[in-house]
């Protein structure tokens, strides 16, 4: 037993815990700043570069999902925190928070997702923490990623720049995430399935550099999904956005799930697409690039901004016009 | 899904629209809208999210009727169940129903102040409850139509016959077709053809409308609840109407039967009789409510609790009775947005999802 799950000694900074961080953290992220675990990072910041920092936790379950787990999500959800700002995700931080009683298989695989979705992003791990609680005192395990990144030039991204006419793009279906932690947990069976998104955005962020003075505005949809982020957008300024629905892109998997469930999907999260505001004339360039992509496959725009203060409004499969409404309350728990 | 997009098709939907338009001006020589009622919530909802009221032709309204069971139910409900919590019974509920406003209280008002009170998504939660404490007495809120009203009895007869005796009904069942007949009844209140409920019509079946075309000359159109099924019941309603006619039709033929769910029916008549019953904003119809039979009065809440769902006075500053009677649209009443909203409600219609003041709140642009 004692060889295969985690016990509160683990945390205890004793023989047990120097164990496990050797075993499980230096061996996958100690030949960088991590070697010889000093105290903190020293990272060579380039000189005069703005650097941007972000921090995030992930309290996800179940903690294993279709698509992915806690490991790649708390990296990729960092790693586009970072890249929606324009920055180039460079360093990450790695806090586990773990109970006692946790298999030691299933830290092994996140760890390793972490490993692997941090190799993919180009970001290294350079510090991190390991605590236990005990049994009942926490789900599982959380963690919480913190990130650096340094800022790109020519984006100057605001909700203030965004103006009547231009475009809104997404870069591929979304709610796969929600769906897909959602139907996980509540055993949910669905034929055609649906699995996570979770994935970065970051190269999605670099393909697209060369128009970054057009471009307004990025950013994730997460939590609350596209209804919250272009709630955002609008709110308090003198801009609404129009949607129309048969241009919004929903998985077959997503759309089956959302049924079932009586969800409605534009207010589900994604964690591996982006949505970007930007002048017209850049628009179709942009689709192109993300589109010759994995991760922008399925790139499409699905609006406009006009000029109705403050509003979000969707032209529905009948023609007429309904609001999107900002979701009220906390619509899916612990999907991040 | 392939099955649910082919109730989503923009094409079709496009056609339809069309057609819609030519009827409508048919009927402009009326030289007034044509009012039609959709009776029941889950199309309120459905037409507000869809915005199938921006596309109709102007001279014809869509008027949101009664058809939501946890807005019809007087706010002397709430304030009984409340005083049964705070007796100590164990209070079963659907959601919709806890953040209603009663006159001093909601129910989770009352469960913040330590009273129990449980949310059951169906009404088996109910016989968990009170099988999981046989010591306490535990009291299902059984509210709603035709349609809520066939699973709790059912619930009803798994506890009888399990040997429950410590489960009883706080019952204010509701029967639709005396609501339709109290609605074209009042002067006040012009109403050109019903939208009939779907769910409400498989138990019932679509000849329980025959009345109302016969008495009333009101075409009855059931309809389901994709946005292509409602934009075809409104277009068989217009044509119905361009024809001088009032007929049932059913469009709806793959859930609903004319005779209704015979089954269910004769469960119903089994355990529950016809009684009078108060409706928000209506006031009380003469036998448009279910009631447990004398038989099984040993589990009427009511009766094993002593307590009396009274006429307590509704809260004047809300307007949801009219907003049911269609007399008035949610904008029109002075709270609505302002002091009254989903996460401050004043009245049901605001909380329930399928209350029409939160179709409009939600999804109304204008
Ligand atoms: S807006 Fe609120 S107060 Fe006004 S009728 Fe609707 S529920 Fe009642």
């Amino acid at each position: 037993m004692s060889e295969q799950t985690i016990q509160l000694g683990h945390g205890g900074g004793g023989l047990l815990s120097r164990d496990l961080i050797q075993r499980e953290i230096v061996s996958r992220f100690g030949d960088g700043a991590l070697k010889g675990l000093p105290d903190g990072a020293t990272l060579p910041v380039p000189a005069g570069r703005a650097m941007v920092f972000t921090t995030d936790s992930f309290v996800v379950q179940p903690l294993e999902f279709p698509g992915g787990n806690i490991g790649d999500l708390a990296v990729h959800g960092t790693v586009n925190d970072l890249a929606v700002c324009g920055a180039r995700p460079r360093w990450l931080s790695l806090a586990l928070i773990l109970e006692e009683g946790l298999a030691l298989t299933t830290l092994r695989r996140v760890l390793d997702s972490v490993k692997k979705a941090a190799d993919d992003c180009g970001v290294s791990v350079v510090t991190g923490d390991t605590k236990v609680v005990a049994h009942g005192q926490c789900d599982g395990m959380y963690v919480n990623t913190a990130g650096i990144g340094e800022l790109m030039d020519g984006f100057e991204l605001g909700v203030g720049r965004v103006a009547a006419g231009d475009h809104i793009l997404v870069s591929g279906p979304v709610g796969d995430h929600g769906m897909a932690v959602l139907a996980a947990r509540e055993g949910i069976r669905i034929t055609h399935g649906v699995t996570s998104d979770t994935g970065p955005v970051h190269r999605l962020v670099q393909g697209v550099r060369e128009w970054a003075p057009h471009i307004r505005f990025m950013r994730d949809p997460t939590r609350g999904g596209l209804a919250s982020v272009l709630n955002e957008v609008v709110e308090g300024q003198a801009t609404g956005i129009l949607l129309r629905e048969t241009d919004l892109p929903f998985s077959a998997g997503a759309k089956a799930a959302a049924e079932m469930l009586g969800v409605d999907l534009l207010q589900v999260a994604s964690e591996g697409r982006m949505i970007l505001v930007c002048a017209p004339p850049v628009s179709e360039a942009i689709l192109k690039v993300w589109r010759g992509m994995p991760e922008g496959r399925g790139a499409v725009k699905i609006g406009e901004v006009t000029a109705t203060k403050g509003r979000v409004i969707l032209e529905t499969i009948t023609g007429g016009r309904r609001l999107v409404d900002v979701p009220r309350g906390e619509l899916l728990p612990r999907i991040c | 899904m392939k099955y649910i997009d082919g109730f989503r098709d923009p094409v079709v939907a496009a056609g339809i629209r069309a057609r819609l338009d030519a009827v409508a001006a048919g009927l402009q020589a009326w030289n007034r809208p044509v009012n039609i009622m959709e009776v029941c919530g889950s199309h309120t909802m459905a037409i507000a999210r869809y915005g199938i009221r921006d596309i109709l032709p102007k001279n014809v309204t869509l008027i949101s009727g009664p058809g939501c069971p946890v807005c019809v139910t007087p706010t002397s409900y709430i304030d009984t169940a409340i005083t049964l919590a705070e007796r100590g019974v164990i209070v079963v509920s659907f959601g919709d129903m806890i953040a209603v406003p009663g006159s001093s209280s909601s129910l989770a008002g009352c469960r913040a102040r330590g009273g129990t009170v449980e949310i059951g998504y169906s009404p088996m939660r109910a016989i968990e409850l009170a099988e999981a404490h046989p010591d306490r007495e535990v009291v299902f809120l059984a509210i709603g139509f035709e349609t809520t009203t066939a699973p709790v009895v059912a619930m009803l007869e798994l506890a009888i016959r399990r040997g429950l005796r410590n489960l009883s009904l706080l019952t204010a069942f509701k029967l639709v077709p005396p609501a339709l007949t109290a609605l074209l009844s009042d002067p006040e209140i012009r109403i050109d053809a019903f939208l009939c409920p779907a769910h409400v019509s498989a138990i019932i079946g679509a000849d329980a409308y025959k009345p109302f075309v016969e008495t009333w000359k009101v075409p009855c159109v059931v309809a389901g609840f994709e946005p292509l099924d409602i934009l075809y019941g409104i277009l068989g309603i217009l044509e119905q109407a361009a024809c001088g006619e009032a007929a049932v039709a059913n469009l709806y033929a793959r859930v609903v039967t004319a005779q209704g769910n015979v089954h269910a029916q004769s469960l119903m008549a089994k355990y529950l009789e016809p009684v009078d019953a108060a409706w928000r904003g209506i006031g009380v119809i003469p036998a448009s409510g279910l009631g447990l039979r004398p038989e099984y009065a040993d589990y009427d809440a009511g009766r094993r609790h002593g307590v009396v769902v009274g006429l307590g006075a509704e809260n004047p500053a809300c307007a949801c009775g009219e907003v049911l009677k269609g007399k008035q649209r949610p904008p029109d009443c002075p709270l609505f947005g302002a002091a009254c909203t989903p996460d401050h409600p004043v009245g049901p219609c605001m909380v329930s999802s399928e209350g029409t003041c939160a179709a409009y709140f939600k999804y109304i642009v204008n």
